[in-house]
């Protein structure tokens, strides 16, 4: 008996696996109806079970939403139009891997110019009608296009064209790009019936996916009811997921048992929500990063000697714990998290280092350095109390930081891309190449850096079309260090998705690439 | 002319007059908003293009005044125009947003209101009748206390007791325009209460002062004197003459009720329309959020209007003018 205890012990600690704990407990003579108790008190998924109705509160969500997939700006939008009710060509699995959902396969020919997706047999919309590649390429069309309003733009923007061709959809890219998959995966390519003008409808929200939408409405919350015809699962026989803005509203209906899941807990109180014993927290690292950026082309961050010593001079870990409750991990200045494949931890590991800033400012001769930095809770909740605590330690190393409040409302616009310090965000990307494409490469719009390293760009340009994966690993090693060694780049932290659920519903693994479980909450979880 | 009549029609002039000035100072206000509307509704994906051809779209390079006379001559004939989440080939117009949201804080509104005046009016007529009686001082007490607390604690006190404690009636007022007459009264139990409980202090004491400063004239001792009943006398001599500041005090708060409870909807996550303005002027749908302006306007100065025309017309001096 003795061995059972302990074996419950590990359960509890979570430190064996579901099916080794069943194999262990049978081994012991333990009967399985005992043993499957302890593993649901000890908080382990079960077999999925179908049924029950699932209500999930989030914390975005806006009057101005549509169910035009060119506009999804956040979760709430993703989660519906998306997650819920439609599918992409491919989707990301919770590894990290890049896996078929509307397609069967898919191949890169040309150097990973050309890439062919095999469209998945028999697939029907909420509609009834089967799924052809022309409604697909109708989909993607939607985003393309020089009036293109679209928030996918920037992914649609390295296509060349796209044609429908027998079962397959296949994609002429403007160079080649061995991470298009990726690239396809994102929630606003979403597949949606292509009316007889050949532009999409979109309108009535009738998709591919697990759930059909009964009623969206913006601001307030969509009511979805699971569509049979779907090829994939789907548990819940119908979900419904409301706008609730306000956090302590959000924790409320959690505690009361109005929903079963709520989006970004309150970090202040979230340890009194996990002693509430109905309670499950969640964390996820996700790909999502706060960090300060210094315009590289202007003095004093045109000289690296400056950019390694304000690196070295703040001190994340604090930061870390105290302007984010530990609900972060400490960045290293590489934008590219553990999570994604090619990641690297490049050294020497950037942390509050006196000694290393008076030296790098000596070699720069910038003794008594003094800058300006600009912060605004509109860049990332706690900017403001980043930059502070940032003030203080680079104080101790003799660097003086101003820390300069600026008006929320115009930061996009009058602070970001135009002060030469300043604090930011990234919702991160799931490669390498696209975070580089986006934010590093010399002649991104949004290089908030503006940094312009000839051998990080034509590395950048050489991996894209690479398609061995050990010469690619290299490379963007190779690129990660000079990030973090020149770039511009102070990463303070990746953040964490905390969520919370009732444990009435349970789930797998969380996907990290977006939050809600991957924005794919209603085909994901089960009733406990 | 009757000197009542004149009186409402001067009302009723001076009334549109601040109407059109409150319009102005909406206009501009919004334009002086910092910020690219355009970048703001298309979130940090923007590049310079799609903000380009969204601005055309919305008619943002037009002169401000053409915007402006564009707005107010729709407004005018119930036509707010179009939200900016408009597109081609759909529309979405600012009257489609505003009405279900109207609705359903003028439910919120009315349903307190129902709760509240009546419970004041009683409350302050009875404290004034037993004045420095213990009911006297702990209604006083008690009211003054309630509307004291800011309303979102008041909010989470009552959310905490009676929704997540002893789980009577649901935190979240969630309706739509589907959700039945009394589920919907069930669900607006805990935002209705907070609003009574904010608004019911400033119209019993109200009524309470107005009523205790009558019993002091002659007329009501000359009433006394003539042995005529307590109850009578308040209801019949001191009321008629006490109406004036308690509508004008009720006319407040039920402007209040329509215009101020963006806190009590937010706790709550009612979908009235204090939550669609704050919403709106977050993603800077401006149509929205001038036409909001514009009710809440209306609203205010339309009660206000009403609360003067009802104690004018209450009034036994100015019904029969010598």
């Amino acid at each position: 008996m003795n061995q059972w205890e302990e074996l419950q012990q590990a359960a509890f600690a979570k430190r064996v696996s579901r099916r080794d704990f069943m194999r262990r407990a049978t081994a012991l003579g333990v009967s399985t109806a005992l043993a499957t108790g302890v593993l649901s008190r000890a908080g382990y998924a079960q077999e999925p079970k179908k049924g029950g109705s699932f209500k999930i509160g989030l914390g975005h969500g806006a009057t101005t939403d549509s169910l035009d997939p060119a506009t999804y700006p956040d979760q709430m939008t993703g989660t519906v139009g998306w997650g819920a009710s439609g599918n992409s060509l491919t989707e990301m699995d919770a590894a990290g891997n890049i896996v078929g959902d509307l397609a069967e396969s898919f191949e890169p020919s040309d150097d990973a110019k050309q890439w062919v997706f095999k469209l998945r047999k028999g697939v029907t919309f909420h509609n009834g009608k089967t799924v052809t590649p022309d409604d697909v390429v109708a989909s993607i069309k939607h985003h393309m296009g020089p009036d293109s309003k679209s928030a996918a733009k920037s992914v649609v923007d390295t296509i060349e064209d796209v044609k429908a061709d027998g079962d397959n959809i296949v994609f002429t890219l403007k160079g080649g790009n061995a991470d298009f998959p990726f690239y396809a995966s994102d929630y606003h390519l979403k597949t949606m019936p292509m009316k007889a003008d050949g532009k999409v409808d979109w309108e009535s929200g009738i998709s591919t996916g697990p759930y059909a939408i009964e009623k969206f409405e913006p601001g307030i919350g969509a009511k979805l009811k699971r569509y049979d015809g779907f090829y994939g699962k789907a548990y819940f026989d119908d979900v419904e997921i409301k706008v609730i803005a306000d956090v302590a509203a959000r924790t409320n209906a959690l505690t009361s048992g109005e929903i079963h899941f709520m989006d970004r807990c309150d970090l202040k109180t979230v340890n009194l929500l996990k002693k509430n014993r109905d309670v499950n927290v969640n964390i996820v690292t996700g790909y999502g990063h706060y960090i300060f950026v210094m315009n590289t082309q202007v003095a004093p961050f045109d000289n690296p000697d400056v950019r390694n010593a304000l690196k070295n001079a703040i001190d994340r870990d604090e930061i870390a714990k105290k302007v984010f409750h530990g609900y972060a991990s400490p960045g290293n200045d590489n934008p590219i998290a553990p999570s994604i494949q090619y990641a690297t931890n490049p050294e020497p590991i950037h942390t509050f280092n006196p000694d290393a800033v008076k030296e790098l400012l000596k070699k720069a001769g910038k003794e008594g350095l003094t800058v300006d930095l600009s912060v605004s809770d509109a860049a990332f909740t706690g900017a403001v109390d980043a930059g502070t605590l940032f003030k203080e330690t680079a104080a101790k190393a003799g660097i003086n930081i101003n820390v300069i409040q600026e008006a929320a409302d115009s930061y996009w616009d009058a602070v970001w891309l135009k002060k030469p310090f300043c604090a930011s965000y990234w919702n991160g990307r799931p490669t390498c190449d696209w975070m580089f494409t986006q934010a590093y490469a010399a002649d991104a719009p949004w290089n908030d850096t503006f940094w312009k390293n000839p051998r990080f760009n034509e590395l950048l340009v050489a991996a894209r079309s690479e398609t061995d994966s050990d010469k690619r690993a290299k490379m963007y090693a190779e690129m990660q260090q000079l990030v973090h060694d020149d770039g511009g780049l102070i990463n303070i932290v990746f953040n964490n998705y905390v969520s919370a659920n009732s444990k009435a519903v349970t789930h797998g693994d969380l996907l990290s690439n977006w939050d809600v479980d991957g924005m794919k909450i209603c085909s994901r979880w089960w009733m406990a | 002319m009757h000197p009542i009549t004149r009186t409402i029609l001067h009302r009723l002039g001076l009334g549109a007059l601040t109407l059109f000035i409150v319009s102005i100072v909406i206009f501009v206000m919004v334009l002086l908003l910092p910020g690219d509307f355009a970048k703001a509704i298309l979130g940090q994906s923007a590049t310079p293009e799609t903000v380009q051809a969204f601005q055309k779209e919305i008619g943002l390079d037009k002169p401000a005044y053409v915007r402006y006379g564009n707005w107010i001559a729709g407004a005018v004939q119930g036509d707010f125009g179009k939200s900016y989440t408009s597109r081609v080939g759909y529309t979405r117009t600012v009257a489609e947003i505003i009405m279900p949201r109207l609705a359903n804080t003028l439910f919120l509104a009315l349903m307190t209101a129902f709760i509240a005046v009546p419970l004041a009016l009683a409350l302050g007529i009875l404290a004034a009748l037993h004045r420095n009686s213990l009911f006297d001082r702990v209604v006083n007490a008690v009211t003054l206390s309630t509307i004291s607390m800011p309303e979102f604690f008041m909010a989470y006190i009552l959310m905490l007791f009676l929704a997540v404690k002893l789980r009577l009636f649901p935190g979240l007022a969630s309706v739509d325009a589907d959700t039945e007459f009394f589920t919907r009264i069930y669900k607006c139990v805990l935002p209705s209460l907070t609003l009574t409980l904010v608004i019911v202090a400033y119209m019993m004491r109200m009524t309470r002062a107005a009523i205790i400063n009558l019993l002091a004239s002659p007329y009501i001792e000359m009433a006394r004197l003539k042995g005529i009943s307590k109850a009578r006398i308040i209801l019949r001599h001191a009321l008629p003459n006490a109406w004036a500041p308690i509508v004008n005090v009720i006319a407040f708060n039920l402007a209040y009720l329509i215009v101020g409870v963006v806190v009590v909807e937010t706790v709550f996550t009612y979908p009235g329309i204090g939550q669609l303005m704050v919403d709106a002027v977050r993603t800077r749908d401006m149509p929205v959020v001038q036409a909001c302006a514009l009710i809440f306007a209306v609203t205010y100065i339309g009660l206000n209007l009403t609360a003067d025309i009802i104690s004018i017309a209450t009034n036994p001096r100015l019904l029969h003018p010598r």
